[in-house]
């Protein structure tokens, strides 16, 4: 029964990890139709610059550690803003070309991180809360799980107001819907690619710095990992349903660790016998609409 | 009329391209006889087994860009898990001699039968989408093969690799002084891969496949199948993969697990671009171009003079795989038809021809079978 307990609660967890990466990925494929390669770079930049920052502040105190959270999201934020400005908006609908793009970028920044911050993972350290366990009807939960789950409803609860209450979700949704008639109503869609990217930057910021808790060591492959991950969630979730990538997130992660514990380690297998399964019964994923 | 005047000029000068690449390969099957030293490119003397190698390892790559030009620039796959297929065939090998004891040409034969089992199965799934899902599922099962092979040290030699079983192979391809050998047998598997290419590109399917690419509704409407088509393609660009990853083996004697990940496919599809889409000898120009500086770069990076810099220079520099992706990213942006494609419109531009980039009009392809795509809450 623990054991059960614990497989499903350290999945939500894990799932609320892949959602944080893949909320953004699905975002900006539902607006603006780019596979975000350098996603995984953002994440992996604000994961060190967020560890520097816990490191200048003192690691154990919670202060450092919700400041290297919004630190890290600020990083992702600009990283991806940068991104969409300078190498996205010249190639604008050009969808292979600003795929190419993002992954020269993911291929020349984790060679950059490998040559700044080494080829070796680093070990890092947090509050001390995050190294106990809680327990929850006889299963220890790592309290890791517990701040990945509160942060991924956060964002999920931040991106529902804005996209549904705001002036510019508004654009956002309606541009994915008809992104020409938007235009011909003299709005400026491709400000809301920059804030797309920036939003969706945040989101993987805030998944980099607690990757690094979650695996508790960081390395210029962190984003690389947890990217391909992020790109099944979304593939089955639905390309650009944030509902979908939610359900999704969990639906994978939940999988990923019962296979993990009840069939041998096989979680990464499994969770592309899923994508198969998905594609072979419904090609559009769960919640996407019928191509 | 203006078919014929299309037509005319090249029909021509048609025999052109084939004495170049005649000569081309005569003069690389002849190289290990001669003494050519171009310092700054390659390390020593054409003879000598260095250099060799180097040309060898050249090849392999040209030969694996070649296939996925095949995928991406006939058939319009953008594949992230081509891969998976190079891995099969350099790892079917090596299983094939040690785990089955079969002598060499028995264990390529194996090796590619199984890149090409694996490759059926994938595509058949991974073609159910196309466009960018169709990049991130193949790029998911490249993944998953990258896994199997790490996890099942017993048969693949996990982390370590796989190193070839060097009993059960001919004398002739053993070895530091039979790199000669080594050499010749990759430029047969080069000119193979090129010619499987020429033969697709060329035939009905070939045809069949780059009518899908530019507008897959209409192909359907005249009755044909562009399914079948691109799982064909996608099928021999497989099994081209797995016989240069045959040759890698040979050549490297072993393997290691990158030779399925993701970062080797990104590799292979920088390669393709930067020699240009679409042009088989920019594929070639490419794999050799990319995998020569990339040892260059590597050279240059150990140097004393980079160790001097400041770090602000030091640490870029001293990352090849950084310098390549910058390049790549300036490719794409300031130069889309690669060298081939830049070559080859300045050419057609001075003769009056259409200018055409092949990945600007896999683009309106994909616009044009779109279905839009929303994000619900």
């Amino acid at each position: 029964m623990s054991m059960l307990v614990l497989t499903l609660i350290t999945g939500v967890g894990l799932g609320a990890l892949y959602f944080l990466v893949a909320s953004g990925l699905s975002l900006i494929y539902g607006l603006m139709h780019v596979l975000n390669f350098a996603h995984g770079a953002f994440l992996t930049l604000s994961a060190f610059i967020g560890w520097l920052v816990a490191q200048a502040l003192g690691t154990a105190s919670w202060g450092s550690f919700l400041l290297s959270i919004l630190v890290g999201a600020l990083v992702g934020a600009a990283f991806a803003t940068l991104t969409e400005l300078v190498l996205i908006r010249p190639l604008y609908e050009r969808h292979i070309e600003q795929v190419l793009v993002t992954v020269g970028l993911s291929f020349a920044a984790v060679a950059l991180f490998e040559g700044i911050w080494g080829t070796d993972p680093i070990n890092i350290a947090g509050p001390p809360w995050l190294k106990q366990t809680t327990e929850v009807l006889g299963a220890r939960i790592p309290n890791t799980y517990w701040v990945l789950m509160i942060a991924a409803v956060l964002v999920l609860a931040a991106l529902v107001i804005f996209l549904q209450k705001t002036r510019y979700g508004m654009i956002i949704r309606a541009g994915v819907e008809n992104r020409s008639m938007v235009t011909a109503l003299g709005i400026d869609v491709r400000r809301s690619f920059t804030l797309v990217f920036a939003i969706g930057g945040a989101a993987a910021g805030i998944g980099g710095v607690l990757a690094m808790h979650y695996t508790t060591f960081v390395s210029a492959h962190l984003g690389s990992t947890l990217l391909i991950f992020a790109f099944i969630v979304t593939v089955i979730g639905g390309l650009g349903s944030l509902t979908g990538a939610a359900i999704a997130s969990v639906l994978v992660a939940v999988l990923q660790q019962f296979a993990n514990s009840y069939l041998s380690g096989t979680g990464d297998f499994i969770v592309v016998i899923l994508l198969a399964l998905v594609l072979l019964v419904r090609p559009s994923g769960i919640l996407g609409r019928k191509a | 009329m203006t078919l014929q005047r299309a037509q005319g000029p090249r029909r021509g000068f048609s025999w052109i391209p084939v004495v170049v690449g005649a000569a081309l390969v005569l003069l690389m099957a002849i190289l290990p006889l001669l003494n050519i030293s171009i310092p700054g490119i390659l390390p020593t003397p054409t003879y000598m087994p260095g250099t060799l190698a180097l040309l060898s390892l050249c090849m392999v790559f040209a030969a694996l860009a070649l296939s996925y030009n095949l995928l991406l620039g006939s058939a319009g796959m953008l594949s992230f898990g081509h891969a998976l297929y190079f891995g099969a065939g350099a790892y079917g090998l090596g299983i094939a001699l040690e785990h089955l004891g079969v002598p060499l040409w028995p264990g390529i034969f194996i090796a590619l039968i199984g890149g090409m089992i694996i490759a059926f199965a994938t595509g058949a799934v991974a073609m159910r989408v196309s466009g960018i899902p169709f990049a991130m599922v193949t790029l998911a099962f490249a993944q998953a093969g990258s896994v199997l092979v790490r996890r099942n040290s017993g048969v693949t030699g996990g982390e370590e690799g796989l190193s070839l079983t060097t009993e059960l192979v001919p004398d002739f391809l053993i070895g530091v002084i039979n790199t000669r050998n080594l050499y010749w047998f990759t430029l047969v598997v080069l000119v193979i891969v090129y010619l499987v290419v020429l033969w697709v590109d060329t035939s009905r399917l070939g045809h069949l496949a780059r009518a899908t690419r530019e507008n897959e509704q209409r192909v359907r409407v005249l009755g044909l199948r562009p399914y079948r088509a691109k799982l064909i393609v996608f099928v021999i660009a497989a099994v081209l993969a797995s016989l240069a990853g045959v040759a890698y083996m040979l050549l490297q004697s072993g393997t290691v697990p990158r030779a399925v990940s993701a970062d080797l496919t990104i590799t292979i599809l920088v390669m393709v671009v930067l020699g240009g889409v679409g042009f088989r000898w920019g594929a070639i120009v490419g794999g050799v171009l990319y995998t020569l500086l990339d040892q260059r770069l590597t050279v240059i990076a150990g140097s004393e003079v980079v160790a001097g810099l400041p770090d602000v220079l030091r640490i870029p520099l001293s990352e090849p795989l950084f310098l390549l992706g910058v390049l790549f990213i300036l490719v794409v942006m300031f130069l889309p038809g690669g060298i081939a494609g830049t070559i080859d419109a300045w050419w057609r531009r001075r003769r009056g021809e259409k200018v055409r980039l092949s990945l600007r009009s896999m683009d309106d392809a994909d616009a044009e079978a779109e279905a839009p795509v929303e994000v619900r809450v």
